[in-house]
């Protein structure tokens, strides 16, 4: 399915989809949160990409478990914390491997969902990033045990992560800044599930 | 004495905070860590590490912070201390971080500076 450097290539490409959504994230941002989102993530991004060259030749493991750090040290906002323990979860999961199947895609995702889940202290339905990845992890798994390829499993997976970021409109957020507006936040797309779509249409387009 | 650390998005308003408590209790070894390196609004992991270690002993130190972010990235600063004998306390930053100084300055340990904020978290201001 893919291997360490392709893995790089994904965090640089989310890099590139982040910087070119900074401004429609930052805007999502503005009437429910602190208007930071998109500026926050850019600045962690582009970090992991200074940081990029001496990723070479590491383990996939290793490569996510450093992206992560970077993303905690680097973002100033809740989705540094967030974003980087799922992706030291992941890295964890990933420990010591250079090549990565579709099985150690699925377990790899439901640790950094569950990483997010403990770090944020949130579930499903609180109008929060959770809300795009749970789905577009059962989609996956779905896909993939009826038998689909990985690009149709990543495709589906995708198409349930913006599914659930649209579906954060009609949830009112409980966990974050959003739950301050309360429900004035209604009719808002949550900025951290839709850059979580991003991020995952980049792992399909790249892998895919 | 217990070291306390104030943890803000915003530099202004930790140093403020800490002015206040230190009006109170001059003598109490207290940190801030407020805002990004760059001056904007945020929690830097590096900024809160360093705070802690800057007011560090072996009676420990208390982290009070603002909100969201704060609480998340002071968290994860403290996974990487786990020999550390620090912790977070969830009360108001204002009135925590004056009673938590008082107390520190007054030589009250670890736990009793703990109890007094736990407090905090139920006073109300009127």
């Amino acid at each position: 399915m893919t291997d360490s450097n392709k893995v790089r290539e994904i965090l640089l490409a989310i890099g590139e989809k982040i910087q070119q959504q900074k401004d429609y994230l930052t805007e999502l941002d503005q009437p429910i949160g602190d208007s930071d989102h998109g500026i926050n993530l850019a600045r962690g991004f582009e970090a992991v990409k200074q940081k990029a060259p001496s990723m070479e030749g590491q383990d996939i493991g290793t490569i996510l478990k450093n992206a992560g750090m970077i993303l905690v040290s680097t973002v100033g906002g809740a989705s540094g914390p967030l974003y980087g323990s799922a992706l030291m979860k992941a890295g964890i999961a990933m420990a010591g491997k250079t090549e990565m199947g579709p099985e150690d895609f699925l377990h790899m995702m439901e640790v950094a969902i569950e990483a997010v889940k403990q770090r944020g202290k949130a579930i499903e339905g609180e109008a929060t990033m959770l809300d795009a990845m749970s789905p577009s992890l059962r989609a996956m798994k779905t896909a993939y045990e009826e038998g689909k390829d990985i690009s149709a499993m990543l495709a589906e997976g995708v198409r349930a992560s913006w599914a659930g970021a649209e579906h954060t409109k009609d949830l009112v957020a409980t966990k974050g800044r959003a739950s301050y507006v309360g429900e004035r936040g209604l009719g808002h797309q949550d900025p951290g599930a839709t850059s979580y779509s991003y991020m995952l249409e980049v792992v399909a387009e790249v892998i895919g | 004495m217990v070291g306390i650390v104030i943890v803000s998005h915003s530099r202004h308003l930790a140093e403020g905070v800490a002015e206040m408590a230190a009006m109170m209790a001059q003598d109490a070894p207290l940190a801030i860590a407020g805002g990004l390196e760059d001056g904007s609004l945020g929690t830097s992991f590096d900024k809160i590490s360093a705070a802690i270690e800057s007011v560090y002993s072996d009676d420990g130190v208390l982290v009070l912070m603002d909100l969201g972010s704060a609480v998340m990235t002071t968290e994860m600063v403290l996974e990487t201390m786990p020999e550390r004998k620090v912790e977070m306390v969830d009360c108001p930053l204002v009135e925590g971080a004056v009673i938590a100084a008082i107390h520190a300055a007054a030589g009250a340990g670890f736990e009793a500076v703990k109890d007094n904020l736990e407090k905090v978290a139920f006073t109300k201001k009127f």
